[in-house]
């Protein structure tokens, strides 16, 4: 292997008492687990992170998997595919997507508008886009609940009779009696609610994918542009646009990973009616509670293998945009 | 000539206001992006964390701090100071080790290892907890063994401790890999040439090189640890005064419509997160350099 | 299109990066802004184009006045010195990005764009790599691609900042090599940025050498390095040494002797003397009136023997270059005049 022998001179010149210490190490017949290397500890670190990752996370996944795996076929797709299962994962997936879009959108601006712009409260801005990130799920659940009740502080702009219901009743000049028109929006205990707490939580991963990648812009690609005549719309969509695309979809995908699994900040402004407003992860306490393991794994490896699939995505994408863009 | 003020105002140029610099936006432009971002994150984040600062403070102080004094919040308080007490430390040492042997050397399946280190970020909480359930709980082979040892796992505190260990699993080697990938090895081997052993070399290089990314880490690790909702109510069984964590509490006392109370220990676990922001906000201000990397995620 | 700056200042937060700044450029000509780092030749480039505003003064295209047009309306070519490239944009889309980004009046159709843009990819001798990505060029590839895009708006003037500085030595000789020969065929106004007087030299009309936000000289290769107006572009432009003189009756003298040098008309007291290391004369020691030093160090320099040789007591030593068989070593004592030499009142 050619590999091998550059090494073997680099470790030579570079660190001789490292190499004569561990004459073991020289690359046999070209393949060899580890890299030689003088630095120590290898065997002991590598050894208590694979156990300890082992007992906490492998082998109870794997348990989880088991569980799925040996239950029968059919009790499998019978519980895959009835009505509320799918219902759930609609409920789940759809709410997702559409909160991580919202976020992919203010989350641009939000990222655009802190590296780009001075103004007075800008890092205090910066410092609050980590506040999902910190805040425990159940207290940004009751806070969005009670704030989105119909009596909430903006629920109660949407309720029945409320501010924005006199308004809109208020515009006779709409043709059609357009305003007679229900505008009765409930927003807590609909799926709608839903989509709001998966902002709440998404919103962070978008504008931390988003930041770095425009930190690093080259502002002379910008100026290229307007010296070849483009104006600063088209700068925008034709040079920085294209430039964020892989890290608008890795923060999109990791919104939407995170959304999906959510749970606390959603139960308390769901409402939770089966088959309306039941996400998936509510599902599986309810299967749990109700001593339905088998049910429960197969919902839950269901979610793993679509987290799965999301994890690759992402890394496919940041492969394709190193490929395509350099280091991105 | 014969005017030299005039001359000189001739010469000076009033930028083109619109358009004086060719890699910004027009001013409108830039103050309605402003607007919409500052209305955005006020809409969504800021007015959730005032709400839950007034709805604690809604019937006066005395009904706020009189919602500590029941015995039930109490104990969920001690519970979750017990749970990060232990859960903290032992992802610490895990994340310097695994930060260790990802980052100073490689080896076949290096990416892969990392990949199954990020695991639990992408797992659904509730999955995190049931995976434990399904484990040890009532209907698991392990549970006769465990009885007839007496010992008790799910819906008992080491089922807690273990649920919050798997959630916050990732959080300081994540931080730490990076930053120890930044800094390459040469100084250990610098250190090893001058005849450090490697505990030495760790002890005196390496950790003084990471101590600002390692108390990054473990800040997010802690204020997820103490605020884990999902994995532990499901393995937690909602035992009153037995075992609930302070979101669980929260939980608990909102489905009761005692919203006084829930407010006041939610403004509790708020408080923990203000503080871990200005921390961080700190460390990332004063430390920015040694955080290399680790910044964003 | 000939150019004038006219008293250009320009000011960053209170810092003057240009200093009353005046400057004709000639329609047509390659001319090249030298300095070192600070001087302030970048800023004169993108003031010209447009990339900054100026505090003070006006920039006048043609009998046009510039000063207030954006760098969209201004119409000039600028080649980076990092490229710049799109990266996600193939070689041919880089190159007709600025036909395409034209309004629909002025814009030409979409066959026409493509023709012109293979024209230029022709002209740059790339013909052939229109699909590839930037990143799968070589630097000097990419710089002609640059180029060949900075090209395809038809600039009223080409502006290039340090264009061949992340090149390596030999790529940058190929590449200023066809630059004039671009320039001579487009006859474009061309003006660039360069710290390395090598290219200035090889490649200019003319250049202007900058210094600390001001223009110290302006004229062809020749003028400047035979004729430098200074101590500054002495000393930047080509080799030279210098050592602290007195003038006094015509003469030039060191230490009490006179060196045999006549001393300009007008020129008295306190000077320093510089000349070109390679530009002088042996002459026999104790023979007449000239400068003696004794041998403090000696190198090899190609085919030369660099010495650097004390003179009476002088504690900074000046260079001479000898043939490199001369027999001269440590200690021995040796008698120079220089052949052309500039006086230049002290401070």
């Amino acid at each position: 292997m050619t590999r091998s022998t550059p090494l073997r001179s680099d470790a030579a010149a570079g660190a001789p008492r490292g190499a004569s210490r561990n004459p073991s190490h020289p690359a046999k017949a070209g393949w060899s687990f580890v890299k030689p290397s003088v630095i120590p500890g290898f065997g002991l670190t590598f050894g208590y992170t694979i156990l300890y990752l082992s007992l906490i996370v492998l082998i109870p996944i794997a348990g989880l998997f088991l569980k799925a795996a040996t239950t029968p076929l059919e009790q499998i797709i019978r519980i895959a595919t009835s009505p509320r299962t799918l219902k759930a994962l609609e409920v789940s997936f759809g709410s997702s997507l559409i909160a991580a879009l919202v976020n992919v959108f203010f989350g641009v601006i939000v990222a655009w508008v802190l590296v780009r712009y001075k103004f007075p409260g800008r890092r205090l801005l910066d410092a609050i886009v980590d506040l999902p990130f910190a805040l425990p799920t159940a207290v940004a659940g009751i806070a969005l609940s009670t704030l989105y009740a119909p009596k909430g502080w903006i629920g109660s702009l949407f309720s029945d009779k409320g501010p924005l219901w006199q308004w809109w009743h208020a515009q006779t000049w709409l043709p059609l009696g357009l305003n007679e028109f229900s505008l009765n929006f409930k927003i807590a205990y609909t799926p709608t609610g839903i989509v709001i707490a998966l902002i709440f939580i998404g919103l962070p991963f978008v504008v931390r994918t988003v930041q770095p990648v425009l930190e690093e812009f080259e502002q002379e690609l910008e100026e290229a542009a307007a010296t070849l005549g483009a104006n600063r719309w088209q700068t925008i969509t034709s040079v920085i646009l294209p430039r964020l695309t892989p890290a608008l979809l890795t923060g999109f995908a990791l919104a939407f990973a995170r959304a999906v699994g959510e749970y606390g900040s959603v139960i308390f402004i769901a409402g939770n009616l089966p088959n309306i407003s039941e996400i998936a992860p509510v599902l599986i306490v309810i299967k749990l509670e109700e001593f339905d393991q088998a049910g429960a794994a197969v919902i839950a490896g269901i979610m793993l293998i679509i987290a799965f699939v999301m994890l690759l995505v992402i890394n496919l994408i940041q492969a394709w945009a190193r490929r395509r863009f350099g280091n991105v | 000539m014969f005017e030299p003020e005039v001359v000189y105002d001739s010469r000076r140029v009033i930028p083109p206001a619109d358009h004086a610099r060719p890699t910004t936006e027009r001013p409108w432009v830039r103050r309605l992006l402003i607007a919409i971002a500052i209305a955005f994150m006020a809409l969504v984040l800021v007015l959730p964390l005032v709400l839950v600062f007034t709805e604690a403070f809604r019937k006066g102080a005395d009904a706020y701090f009189a919602s500590f004094s029941d015995r039930q919040s109490q104990q969920a308080i001690y519970l979750t100071l017990l749970v990060a007490a232990i859960a903290v430390p032992l992802n610490l040492v895990f994340g310097v080790a695994a930060a260790w042997c990802v980052a100073k050397y490689e080896f076949w399946g290096k990416s892969f290892l990392t990949t199954l280190i990020d695991l639990p970020f992408s797992v659904s909480p509730v999955v995190s907890g049931m995976v434990y359930v399904l484990l040890f709980g009532a209907q698991s082979a392990l549970h006769p063994l465990l009885k007839a040892y007496n010992i008790e796992i799910i819906f008992a505190v080491p089922g807690i401790v273990l649920a919050t260990i798997f959630v916050t699993f990732p959080f300081i080697a994540r931080e730490l890999i990076p930053l120890m990938q930044d800094q390459g090895n040469t100084d250990e081997e610098a250190a090893l040439s001058l005849g450090a052993t490697g505990w030495q070399t760790f002890a005196r290089v390496t950790l003084p090189n990471i101590k600002w990314g390692l108390l990054y880490g473990v800040l997010l690790c802690n204020a997820r640890a103490m605020g884990e909702f999902g994995a532990v109510s499901v393995v937690s069984g909602h035992i009153r005064g037995k075992t609930t964590t302070m979101p669980l509490d929260i939980e608990i006392l909102y489905n009761e419509y005692n919203f006084t109370a829930a407010f006041a220990v939610a403004s509790l676990l708020a408080l923990l997160a203000l503080v871990t922001l200005v921390f961080k906000t700190i460390l990332e201000f004063r430390f920015g350099d040694e955080l290399a990397g680790t910044r964003r995620h | 299109m000939d150019i004038r700056v006219d008293t250009v200042r320009k000011e960053f937060s209170h810092y003057p990066a240009l200093n009353d700044v005046s400057l004709d450029i000639r329609s047509g000509e390659l001319i090249a802004l030298l300095g070192p780092s600070g001087s302030g030749k970048t800023t004169l480039l993108r003031l010209i184009a447009g990339l900054e505003m100026p505090t003070a003064g006006r920039i006048y295209f043609g009998d046009e006045d510039a000063s207030s047009k954006t760098v969209q309306e201004r119409n000039v070519g600028f080649v980076f010195q990092a490229y710049a490239l799109f990266r996600n944009m193939t070689v041919l889309d880089n190159i007709s990005f600025g036909l395409s980004v034209r309004p629909r009046a002025t814009r030409p159709p979409k066959a026409e764009i493509r023709r012109r843009a293979l024209e230029l990819l022709d002209l740059v001798q790339l013909t052939g790599l229109e699909k590839r990505y930037p990143q799968q060029l070589s630097g000097g590839q990419r710089q002609r691609v640059a180029l060949a895009r900075a090209l395809a708006i038809e600039p009223r003037v080409l502006l290039l900042d340090e264009p061949f500085g992340a090149l390596d030595a030999q790529v940058r000789k190929e590449l200023r090599k066809w630059l004039r020969e671009i320039h001579d065929r487009t006859g474009h106004t061309t003006v660039f940025v360069t710290h390395d007087q090598e290219e200035a030299l090889e490649l200019a009309d003319r250049l202007v050498v900058m210094s600390q936000g001001k223009i110290e000289q302006v004229g062809t290769p020749d003028e400047v390095y035979d004729k430098p107006n200074g101590p500054f572009v002495f000393s930047f432009i080509g080799e030279s040494s210098s050592m602290p003189v007195t003038v006094e009756n015509h003469e030039i003298w060191v230490g009490g002797r006179a060196i045999g040098l006549p001393a300009p008309h007008d020129a008295i007291g306190e000077a320093v003397l510089f000349f070109r290391p390679h530009d002088v004369e042996l002459v026999e020691d104790g023979s007449g009136a000239a400068l003696a030093g004794v041998v403090a160090a000696s190198r090899r320099v190609g085919g030369t023997r660099r010495v650097e040789l004390e003179v009476g007591g002088n504690p900074n030593r000046v260079e001479i270059d000898l043939p490199f068989d001369h027999p001269a070593g440590e200690k021995t004592r040796i008698a120079f005049r220089p052949k052309r030499w500039r006086v230049y009142p002290k401070g």
